[in-house]
């Protein structure tokens, strides 16, 4: 653990119930009045500091434009907290919080607001104690980047003294394609060392992902399985219900691929397919992930084995919904994808031949994510013929959200006289066996970066090589043709299920 | 759904169980754990509602053994089981059994609870009161992966930790424990900040109250220190002071919910340090089924060891208001032993 110097004879590796506190630190978000900081970043910090994770003295610095006295922020933090945090609220917490609370006011090229901020870190590490320790989350969008890390550089915020720390904190999307993401890698790069950037891709803080680490690798009785002599194929799914809201600006150009799929699900697929690492060890593990990232191999026809498309006016659920294609601020000849669905294979002795389908969308049936892992059927079924109609593939479902848990489903026989064998599920739930709610992904990611644990982040050569592997997808869609139509509320295009019933399969209802 | 069977049997119970289930369609799904509450009536509603809460972390199906008293030569020949099922709502997340047992059969529990346990799943034994000396080897004790005690309840909890000491087997724990971690990670990491050497340190705290005497005991043993016990007037822990070689380090925390941590060359700084809930113990304790070795070298490090090297003030309880103990009932104490 960085921050903790060697020898402090009250720590003891033995003592399990003392939690990992992060040393003395500070988090500084840039675009501190938007809806990221408001409904994740702040109530984690809270929620962090109300389970005791937060060093004595952690201070939080709010930068954005708005102009708010330290009061004011203090308000607002006050209120997203209330409103937000998973953890109920408590006065003595929020006083030991608000003592290292302050805001400061100006715009991402004003050279005096960044002096104001030096001055304002020096001032927290007087009077609170912050050793230095401060972690800059740019919560701004991606155009801004460059602005604010070379302001950090030019004022001297993101030198790296000797015995304290500086780390930066960035969001997706990470470019929009290869090129780009170099070019901001290098940008970031320039400033920061590259073990001080976090990426955040808050699907790794969730426990269900994580615990697709435990149950593949602390387990025997998936592992024999978890290879192309018993699994048919994998379907990694991202729905979510909603459109697009107000983030027109943002996701025209962009589309459900770039925004979802180079990440989250690209991701997934590396954690489900990936060899064992040798040990958890930040560097084993993206060893084994950057193996089976490079191993991913695009269909040779990518008109037959990809779909795009876009949602159309329907109603959903009990309301009427506009089309992507009529929303505010699309233009109407728009080809960007709301939805996406490719077939990728994976180039290994473990995976030759099954085929992963990931696919995303928005304004699809529910918000769901899930990992199926489809199982091919038994060899021989030595039953009569009509006794397995209803038998399905068994499948191993790992629910990453909502509703966090593992399902695995299989034959049964039907009670009764006659012989018949019909699927069933047997089921595990976080909620049944865990706590009630689990920490949140921003209180894990947000600790880990003030802990300099990197094992949660993508690194930049995962992202450059997801990027590598949408880019040629993306071009293709570029030259050809233009995104299906799917109702508003429903599962997808049926290009998407014809796409699946060439190779013989369909798509799990999730 | 709750189902009262009067004079019954374990078998009894396990089919009364799997019919609450069937009855309101959930099946036993997801319980991680047993917990084993052994009480008497008086404290079986707080215990009962402690566990409750906790089980909201822990999903467990939670046994109370209450154990009534007999009066009458009579009545305590009569062995008799009477239980109160409860699944679903009533019962937190997991499900409860409450066991009343009666004359002869209050000596033989463990031929009722071990039918009960739940299949392959850890077993932890608590006692809200009244621990028998050695948990290890109380029958029901012996049926438990994790025993939990309370020095805070006993008549007089100083002595209470050197039998805990002796009898100390892994999987032995005590609330008295669970409740200083808050303290114990926050001067952790008042060390972390400021690696200065400890020359020595006080504890001050309400007098009969063994989370003082564990903390003491901590420090005295990582630390290799004198480490001096002081009598304040609560409540709970009111300050620890280690003196180092760059200064003071203070943690101090007069009204039981935010503290100061002030250090040499460093504002002071509050930190929120609130007394917890017994459910919030509890969860705690749940949360790690292995054995404790930390606090197996903090109990063993000896109550006598450390009145003896902070010779100067010996903890002088008579004195000292102490509220919390008065709640305690002290009678029941003397007529388990």
């Amino acid at each position: 653990m960085s921050g903790v110097p060697g020898a402090n004879p009250l720590r003891d590796p033995q003592d399990r119930r003392l939690p990992r506190i992060a040393g003395p630190s500070g988090l500084v978000i840039f675009g501190v009045t938007g809806d990221l900081s408001r409904k994740k970043l702040m109530p984690a910090v809270y929620d962090l500091a109300n389970r005791g994770l937060l060093p004595p003295g952690f201070s939080l610095i709010g930068f954005a434009r708005r102009e708010w006295q330290d009061e004011d922020f203090a308000q607002e933090v006050h209120d997203a907290v209330k409103q937000h945090a998973r953890t109920p609220f408590r006065e003595e917490v929020w006083q030991q919080l608000i003592q290292g609370m302050r805001f400061v006011q100006g715009n991402f090229d004003d050279d005096e607001a960044f002096e104001q901020l030096k001055t304002t870190i020096q001032e927290l590490d007087k009077a609170q104690g912050t050793g230095g320790n401060f972690a800059f989350y740019l919560s701004v969008p991606p155009k801004f980047f460059p602005k604010v890390v070379q302001q950090l550089k030019k004022h001297g915020l993101a030198d790296q003294k000797e015995g304290s720390w500086r780390r930066a904190v960035i969001e997706k999307p990470f470019g929009h394609d290869l090129k780009s993401a170099q070019e901001l890698n290098q940008i970031v790069h320039d400033v920061f060392p590259p073990n001080e950037v976090f990426r955040i891709d808050h699907y790794l803080g969730k426990e269900t992902v994580q615990n697709i680490l435990a149950l593949r690798f602390a387990n025997t009785m998936f592992e024999p399985i978890w290879n192309r002599s018993y699994v048919d194929h994998v379907q990694i799914t991202m729905a979510e219900d909603i459109g697009i809201g107000g983030r027109a600006g943002y996701y025209d150009g962009i589309g459900a691929a770039r925004d979802v799929i180079q990440n989250h699900l690209l991701q997934l697929l590396a954690l489900t397919a990936m060899e064992e690492p040798g040990s958890f060890h930040p560097k084993a593990l993206v060893a084994e992930k950057l193996k089976v990232l490079t191993a991913v191999e695009l269909p040779e026809d990518l008109g037959k084995h990809t779909v795009r498309a876009q949602y159309a006016h329907a109603w959903q659920g009990g309301e009427e919904v506009p089309g992507y294609l009529e929303e505010d601020g699309i233009d109407p000849k728009s080809k960007t994808d709301t939805y996406a669905a490719i077939k990728l294979t994976i180039n290994n002795r473990r995976w030759a031949g099954v085929p992963f389908y990931l696919r995303t969308g928005k304004r699809l049936g529910r918000r769901v994510t899930e990992i199926a892992v489809v199982f091919k059927r038994a060899p021989y079924l030595p039953f009569e013929s009509g006794a397995t109609e209803e038998l399905g593939s068994n499948a191993l479902v790992i629910r990453v959200q909502p509703d966090e848990g593992v399902t695995v489903r299989f034959g049964s026989k039907v009670p009764g006289t006659s012989m018949e064998v019909r699927d069933v599920t047997m089921d595990f739930a976080y909620g049944e066996s865990f706590t009630e709610s689990s920490p949140e992904a921003y209180e894990r990611l947000i600790l880990d970066v003030l802990l300099g644990d990197a094992n949660l982040f993508p690194r930049h050569q995962e992202v450059e090589l997801s990027w590598n592997i949408l880019d040629p997808i993306e071009e293709y869609w570029d030259k050809h043709g233009k995104p299906a139509q799917y109702p508003a509320g429903t599962w997808g295009p049926a290009e998407a299920d014809e796409m699946l019933a060439r190779d013989g399969r369909s798509w799990r209802r999730p | 759904m709750k189902i009262d069977l009067t004079e019954t049997t374990s078998s009894k119970i396990n089919q009364a169980l799997v019919s609450a289930r069937r009855a309101i369609g959930t099946p036993a799904i997801g319980m991680v754990l047993t917990l084993v509450i052994v009480t008497d009536e008086e404290n079986a509603y707080d215990a009962l509602k402690s566990a409750g809460d906790a089980s909201r972390e822990h999903p467990s199906r939670i046994i109370a053994v209450i154990k009534r008293v007999s009066r009458s030569p009579r009545s305590r020949r009569d062995a008799r089981l009477d239980a109160e099922v409860r699944v679903g709502s009533d019962a937190g997340t997991g499900e409860t059994v409450v066991l009343r047992l009666h004359g002869e059969l209050v000596n033989h529990a463990q031929s009722v609870v071990l039918p009960l346990l739940l299949p392959d799943a850890p077993v932890v034994v608590w006692w809200p009161e009244d621990a028998p000396a050695d948990p290890a080897k109380d029958p029901l004790g012996a049926l438990a992966q994790r025993r939990i005690t309370d020095a805070y309840s006993a008549e007089h909890p100083g002595e209470e930790l050197a039998v805990r000491a002796d009898s100390y087997t892994p999987g032995d724990t005590d609330l008295a424990w669970t409740r200083i971690t808050p303290w114990r990670s926050m001067l952790a990491a008042s060390l972390d900040q400021q690696s200065a050497q400890v020359v020595s340190a006080t504890v001050e705290g309400e007098s009969e109250n063994p989370s003082c005497e564990l903390l003491a005991m901590w420090l005295a043993d990582r630390l290799k220190v004198p480490v001096e016990r002081t009598v304040s007037a609560g409540p709970g822990l009111t300050a620890v002071r280690m003196e180092t070689k760059n200064g003071v380090i203070v943690l101090d925390r007069p009204d039981g919910s935010l503290a100061t941590l002030s250090m040499q060359g460093q504002p002071d700084r509050a930190v929120a340090l609130k007394r917890r809930e017994t459910a919030e113990l509890l969860a705690e304790e749940l949360r790690r089924l292995d054995p404790d070795n930390t606090y197996a070298a903090t109990v063993k490090f000896g109550v006598a060891k450390l009145a003896g090297q902070a010779a100067p003030t010996p903890a002088e309880p008579a004195a000292a208001a102490a509220p919390a103990a008065a709640k305690k009932t002290a009678a029941k104490k003397a007529a388990s032993k």
